[in-house]
């Protein structure tokens, strides 16, 4: 799902004078030929995959699973615009906020109340309205470029925690919105049960929603990327004028890129936000935005591969550094600030070692063995 | 190699996937077994809980911007479970005690709780530190019956026991506190024109709400602040242009130490008076002297400033119960000192301490919470009023007394004040809070 190539699967014409390779070749050849049959069939296998890991791990793991959910969700947006497109976004982070609050007011504090939409629905919805202001802001972000585009952006994200402050009455003020857990539908949890004699508690059921989520994004995108919208981007990218003469509109790509991050920053705030239970400003504040940016660098950019390994590292390495900061005898205090060092070290690292990121120190590697 | 698949793709796609939800039927449980075979919900035990130990968890912010000062609280609990497992804990139960960094976050709030209630699986919650922090948790921790005891914020949400039922405030709130302000003010100073400096949440507009009973004709400004936006000039200005001479604050430590420094450049000197909250003299020094880059030093500028007090301080060395927290941090403490917010944190545990014992010798979840509905009102400590538990009530301490800053301690202006939300009116104390038991621990009865 994160071919990037534009080339079909032709590999398997090569005669390839490795044995490994005409192996690989061999395999190719079976899989479907258009890409969206392959990025398809990998969903699929994902699928099982995320059936099997939720199933088979703990609640307190399906958790940590639904918000690395999320986190990928945005950060599978965010690479695709600044892996792409180029253009950089230090205002997801707002964008999700658009997502979570839309969400809440859908859904309201109870269960009884909000509007009654079901989930799905209220999650196109949000999506839909984060689309549109990641339209407005990419109308703007179009005319910027590097250093400018990341302070429009950052002011994004220092300002629409505001508003949510502002607009106390409607929106909940420094306190937040309360959003409702969704129940669990019944049949879903009788499916789950029937392929593995399991109940399903709402951690799990929301573990659900999110991967399911996230692998819908992963699918689109992936095509997008492989597709003519894909091209366009990384030619506007890579070289502005001769995109331009070569009769792209400039203007109108950008905005495009932006409005689908947007709309994947979306998603990410209202899965975000079912599985807080809460939209509140302080949840939404620059770290959040930096951390899905270090989350795609970290993890390669422009690879959706990359976003996840990146949001993988945002949810399960800091759980990880403090615990092993509390057995190696540190108080809970220390422990807990050992989390942003590590962290920060291993932005560091990665910046000075592999500044392509995991997915690129996987790719240069796989090269130097076939090549 | 490649026979069939070649050519006839879809049929091999379809023998595919009928075979992997064959295989999947097979390897799962089919169906659900008849209702009534299931086991007996009342068997198994709780978790957290073992014939010798009871584990317990909490939030704070350990890092980023709330954690001066916040972070200290979980030491202070932390060392007073030390010292009650080295005397040998609560009923031969050793307290483990787990706090987890939400960093002021809601969102890692949540992620938090999920770790403590489903990976370390503790027994109950104590003291998780913040209003909006906690507010996101507050379902979560309700739907799965876990308790969700003496939240370390005043907001009126914890008293909600129709609603959330597991969930007990342990401050007094912020309304009762504006109450008790407002009264103070319209007593001593009933001709000022008085000023209210609010963080704009609901800190701010419970305590607005209390003040207003007794000052509602002298109040001649409420400015509200945002948190997290440092410049506090437009509202200081409007007080000094509105003529306040005496000021209410409902904010926190830091907002005590921007709103000081911007009224020392307007050259503008009313009457301060903080809440509790915010009016830490040690920390308000030092955050004063970080915001000024070491123009403004010390304490000494809240020399004067009233506030309130519902616990003794670190600065009353003579009070039995300082003395009783200092030996506890003295054998069992970390680095540093003891401050005001170790002493608020041991409170809490002292107070978890009696709720623990109150449930009996076998505690479960929902035991835990009858018993401080039961026992609650009656627990004895450190605190000037007592707590306002009962089967319809969840609030915590009933009164404080107002006091004045005078150097590095306070003077007590004003004996206890007790009273509750609403129209209650505002009574004196009759009794002092009884000196600490002999050895340091409490002993409640189970059932009394």
């Amino acid at each position: 799902m994160t071919q990037q190539t534009d080339r079909p699967a032709t590999g398997a014409r090569d005669p390839g004078p490795i044995p490994a390779r005409r192996r690989f070749a061999a395999l190719r050849r079976r899989l479907p030929h258009s890409t969206f049959g392959r990025h398809a069939l990998a969903v699929l296998l994902a699928l099982v995959a995320v059936v099997l890991v939720l199933e088979l791990t703990s609640p307190f793991r399906n958790s940590q699973f639904a918000t690395m959910s999320y986190y990928a969700i945005a950060a599978a947006g965010l690479t695709v615009l600044t892996g792409l497109n180029g253009q950089i976004s230090l205002g997801h982070g707002a964008l999700m906020a658009v997502g979570a609050y839309t969400t809440g007011l859908l859904l309201g504090p109870e269960a009884d109340a909000g509007s009654g939409l079901p989930l799905p629905l209220v999650m196109l919805v949000a999506a839909a309205v984060t689309a549109l202001v990641g339209a407005v802001v990419g109308a703007a972000a179009a005319r910027l470029h590097g250093p400018y585009l990341a302070g429009a952006t950052l002011a994004l994200a220092v300002a629409v925690p505001g508003l949510a402050i502002y607009f106390d009455h409607w929106l909940g003020g420094e306190q937040g919105l309360r959003i409702a857990s969704p129940e669990v539908p019944a049949w879903f949890a009788d499916a789950v049960y029937f392929l593995s004699a399991n109940e399903t508690p709402t951690a799990k059921y929301l573990a659900y929603v999110g991967w399911g989520t996230l692998l819908v994004v992963l699918l689109l995108l992936a095509n997008l990327m492989a597709g003519r919208v894909g091209r366009v981007w990384r030619a506007v990218r890579d070289d502005e004028v001769a995109a331009e003469l070569a009769g792209i509109r400039l203007g109108q790509v950008r905005v495009l890129a932006f409005v689908v991050s947007a709309a994947c920053a979306g998603l990410a705030g209202a899965v975000l936000g079912v599985v807080v239970r809460l939209a509140a400003p302080s949840g939404f504040t620059i770290v959040l935005s930096l951390g899905l940016l270090t989350a795609v660098v970290v993890g390669g950019l422009g690879s959706l591969t990359g976003a996840l390994l990146g949001s993988a590292l945002l949810v399960f390495l800091p759980p990880a550094v403090t615990n092993f900061g509390t057995a190696a005898g540190l108080d809970g205090t220390q422990a807990a600030q050992l989390a942003p060092f590590v962290y920060g070290v291993v932005l560091v690292l990665v910046m000075l070692l592999a500044p392509s990121g995991a997915v690129g120190v996987a790719k240069k590697l796989a090269r130097r063995r076939t090549g | 190699m490649t026979i069939g698949f070649g050519r006839n793709r879809r049929a091999a796609f379809a023998a595919a996937a009928v075979a992997a939800a064959l295989v999947l039927s097979a390897c799962g449980a089919g169906g659900r077994p008849d209702e009534g075979s299931g086991s007996d919900p009342g068997a198994a035990a709780d978790p957290g809980i073992t014939a010798t130990s009871v584990k317990v968890g909490a939030h704070f912010p350990l890092t980023g911007v709330a954690a001066p000062g916040y972070s200290e609280i979980p030491t202070g609990a932390q060392a007073y479970f030390q010292f009650v497992n080295a005397a040998g804990g609560v009923n031969g139960r050793q307290i483990e005690y787990v706090f987890r960094d939400d960093a002021y976050n809601p969102t890692q709030t949540s992620q938090v709780v999920n770790e403590l209630v489903l990976q370390d699986q503790v027994f109950a919650l104590l003291a998780g530190l913040g209003t909006p922090t906690h507010s996101a948790v507050l379902d979560y921790l309700n739907s799965e019956g876990v308790p969700d005891l003496f939240v370390s914020s005043g907001s009126l949400l914890w008293d909600q026991p129709q609603k959330n039922p597991m969930t007990y405030g342990w401050q007094p709130d912020y309304e009762i506190e504006g109450k008790i302000v407002g009264q103070y003010v319209a007593q001593n100073f009933p001709n000022a024109r008085v000023g209210l400096f609010l963080q704009d949440d609901d800190f701010g507009r419970d305590g607005e709400l209390g003040a207003r009973r007794f000052l509602q004709n002298q109040i001649v400004a409420a400015e509200r602040y945002t948190p997290g936006n440092t410049d506090v000039a437009p509202q200081i200005a409007a007080l000094q242009a509105a003529g306040a001479d005496v000021v209410i604050g409902f904010n926190v430590p830091s907002y005590t130490a921007l709103s000081q420094l911007q009224s020392l450049r307007l050259n503008y000197r009313p009457q301060w008076i903080y809440s509790n909250v915010g009016s830490d003299p040690t920390l308000v020094g030092s955050l004063l002297a970080r915001f000024s880059e070491g123009a403004v030093t010390g304490a000494g500028m809240l020399d004067g400033v009233i506030t309130t007090e519902y616990l003794p301080g670190v600065d009353t060395p003579d009070n039995p119960w300082t003395q009783l927290f200092q030996r506890v941090w003295d054998e069992h403490g970390g680095e540093g000192e003891l401050t005001n917010y170790r002493v608020y944190g041991m409170s809490q545990a002292y107070t978890f301490v009696q709720a623990l014992q109150a449930a009996g010798p076998n505690p479960t979840r929902a035991g835990l919470v009858e018993a401080v509905e039961r026992a609650g009102a009656q627990f004895e400590g450190p605190w000037v009023a007592p707590f306002r538990y009962s089967a319809d009530r969840h609030a915590g301490i009933s009164g404080m007394e107002v006091t004045r800053i005078t150097g590095k301690t306070t003077e007590s202006l004003t004996p206890v004040q007790v009273t509750d939300n609403g129209d209650a009116p505002i009574t004196e104390a009759t009794t002092q809070p009884a000196p600490p038991p002999a050895g340091g621990i409490p002993d409640v009865r189970p059932g009394s």
